[in-house]
C-alpha cells in the first residue's frame, strides 16, 4: 500500500528556485534515503512534505488521503483545511536534526505529549506505549530526566521514540545524525536500522552513505532542486550514471 | 501605638496592596497583548504597539499619572457633556490602577517580547509537526518556555511597579504613603511615619521577591537542575 506520494513539488525563495519538480512515492516498508550536497534542496523537500515549509506547487498524499491545497493571495499554495493538515501531520512523524525535544518536559512527557493532547489517547495508555518505545530505543532509565541532561545521541533516540509513539504511516528523518558527535552517530543509526528491519516506512535525509547503501530500499540523489538519480542502492551506488553523483560520492561535490 | 494611627495605616496598606495587585494583572494582560502585537508581521498590529511602548516608556511615570488622571477627567467630561450626562468624577482608585497598569503594560510588553523571541523556533516547529493546533503550540510549548525567559524581567518590573504605587497618593487616593504623610504632619513626627511606610514597602517587595524566586525555579526545570 502506498503510504506517501509526492508529485512534482516546487518551492522557491524569492528568485531562487530550490525545488524544481521533485516526486517521490513510498510503499509500506520502503526506506527512501535522500542524499545530496548542502543546498541541493533535500531538507526543504522533506519539510515541504509536512508543510513546515509551504510548497509553491505540487500534490501530496499521505496514506491515500490528499492534502487539500488552494492558491493563496500571493500565488503560493495554502492548505485549505488546517484541521486536515493537523490530522495528516500526526501520520507523518518527524525526527529533526537538532532533536527539538520540548525542553520543559521530561523524556516521558515528551513522548506522551502528542498522543495525549493531539491524538486523544488516555494518559495511561500513552504512558504504556511510551515506555515500550523508550525501551526499544534503550532510554527507559531516563524517563524522568529533562532533555538538557542527556547526550545528543540519547536525545535523538528519545526523539525517535516520540515519533514512534504517534504510530505514524511514515517516519520523516531530517539529517538525524548531522548534529551529533561522531562517537554518538552509531547508536542512532543502529536504532534506525532496527526500525527499517521492522518494515517501517521511512524517508531519511542523510549524509550517512553507509546507511543509504545498506539500509535503504531506494536512494534519491538531489542536485540543485532536481532528482539527478533515483533507484535501488545497488544500482545508484554500484552503477552510477550521473557525473555529479560520482563527484559527490568521491567527496568533490560539497 | 503610632499615636493611634495604626488602623488607618493598615487601611492604607490594604489600598496600596490592592492597587499593586490589580495594576499588575492589568499590566500582564496589556504586556501579553502588546508583545503579541509587536511580534506580528502585520503593521496594523505592530505599529500601535511600538508607539505605545515608545511613548509610555519615554514619559516620567508621575507626569503620565497626572496626564491620565486630570487629562482623562477632562476628556471623559467632554464626552459625557456632549451626550448630556451629569458631571462624572473619576474614582482615584480605579484611575490609579488604570494608569499604573497602562504604564507598566509597556514595560511588560518589552519583557514578554524578548522572552517570546528567546524560545527557539525548533520547539514550535516540533509542536506543529506533531499536529498541534496554533493554540496548543502556544499554551503547551511557547507560553511555558517563554515564562522562564520572562520571569526575571517580570520580577524586576514588578518590584519597580510596587514602589510606583506611592504615586497614587498625589491623585488623592488614601494609600499608605498619603495617610502616613497626613499622620506625620499632624503629629510632627514625619520620620516615624515614613519609616513605617519604608518598612511596609520593604516587606511587600521582599515577599514578592521570594515568590518570584520560587516561580523562576519552577519554570526553569529542565534547564538548571530541577528544584530539589
Amino acid at each position: 500500500m502506498t503510504q506517501l506520494t509526492v508529485q512534482d513539488l516546487h518551492k522557491r525563495y524569492g528568485d531562487h528556485e530550490v525545488l524544481k519538480g521533485v516526486s517521490l512515492s513510498a510503499e509500506a516498508g520502503d526506506v527512501i534515503t535522500i542524499i545530496g550536497s548542502s543546498g541541493s534542496g533535500k531538507s526543504t523537500f522533506l519539510r515541504c512534505i509536512n508543510f513546515l515549509e509551504q510548497p509553491d506547487a505540487g500534490r501530496i498524499q499521505v496514506a491515500g488521503e490528499e492534502i487539500r491545497l488552494v492558491p493563496g493571495k500571493d500565488g503560493h499554495l495554502r492548505v485549505a483545511d488546517a484541521k486536515q493538515l493537523q490530522r495528516l501531520r500526526t501520520r507523518l512523524a518527524m525526527v529533526f536534526q537538532h532533536f527539538n525535544l520540548w525542553a520543559h518536559m521530561t523524556v516521558l512527557e515528551n513522548v506522551i505529549e502528542a498522543p495525549v493532547h493531539v491524538l486523544g489517547v488516555s494518559r495511561r495508555e500513552a504512558t504504556e506505549r511510551a515506555m515500550a518505545y523508550l525501551e526499544k530505543v534503550g532510554i527507559t532509565r531516563f524517563r524522568d530526566s529533562y532533555p538538557a541532561h542527556l547526550s545528543g545521541g540519547q536525545q535523538q533516540r528519545v526523539a525517535i521514540a516520540r515519533a514512534l509513539a504517534m504510530e505514524p504511516a511514515v517516519l520523516l528523518f531530517d539529517e538525524p545524525t548531522s548534529a551529533l558527535d561522531p562517537e554518538l552517530v552509531g547508536e542512532v543509526l543502529k536504532v534506525m536500522r532496527g526500525l527499517a528491519e521492522e518494515g517501517r516506512t521511512m524517508v531519511v535525509v542523510t549524509h550517512e552513505m553507509g546507511f543509504a547503501r545498506e539500509v535503504s530500499s531506494k536512494v534519491m540523489f538531489l542536485h540543485q532542486g532536481l532528482v539527478e538519480e533515483y533507484g535501488p542502492p545497488a544500482e545508484v551506488f554500484g552503477n552510477t550514471r550521473s557525473e555529479r553523483l560520482k563527484q559527490f560520492l568521491s567527496g568533490n561535490l560539497k | 501605638m503610632l499615636h493611634g494611627y495604626l488602623p488607618s495605616l493598615l487601611d492604607g496598606a490594604w489600598v496600596t496592596l490592592r492597587v499593586a495587585v490589580f495594576s499588575l494583572l492589568l499590566a500582564l494582560v496589556l504586556g501579553l497583548i502588546g508583545a503579541s502585537s509587536r511580534l506580528s508581521p502585520n503593521p496594523l498590529l505592530s505599529l500601535p504597539a511600538t508607539i505605545y511602548t515608545t511613548v509610555v516608556r519615554g514619559i516620567p511615570d508621575l507626569v503620565m499619572m497626572l496626564l491620565i488622571f486630570y487629562g482623562g477627567q477632562v476628556g471623559i467630561n467632554v464626552v459625557t457633556d456632549a451626550f448630556g450626562f451629569d458631571y462624572v468624577d473619576v474614582n482615584p482608585f480605579v484611575a490609579g490602577i488604570l494608569t499604573l497598569g497602562f504604564i507598566f503594560g509597556a514595560y511588560f510588553t518589552e519583557t514578554f517580547r524578548g522572552a517570546f523571541m528567546a524560545v527557539p523556533a525548533g520547539q514550535l516547529e516540533a509542536g506543529r509537526a506533531y499536529g498541534m493546533s496554533r493554540w496548543q503550540v502556544f499554551h503547551r510549548v511557547l507560553f511555558p518556555q517563554m515564562l522562564r525567559h520572562a520571569l526575571p524581567g517580570l520580577g524586576n518590573n514588578w518590584q519597580v511597579m510596587q514602589k510606583s504605587t506611592a504615586l497614587v497618593s498625589i491623585i488623592g487616593l488614601s494609600d499608605i504613603t498619603w495617610l502616613a504623610d497626613q499622620a506625620g504632619r499632624t503629629t510632627h513626627e514625619p520620620f516615624l511615619f515614613y519609616a513605617v511606610v519604608c518598612a511596609f514597602y520593604l516587606l511587600m517587595t521582599a515577599v514578592s521577591g521570594l515568590l518570584f524566586r520560587w516561580l523562576e525555579r519552577r519554570y526553569s526545570v529542565g534547564v538548571r537542575r530541577a528544584a530539589a
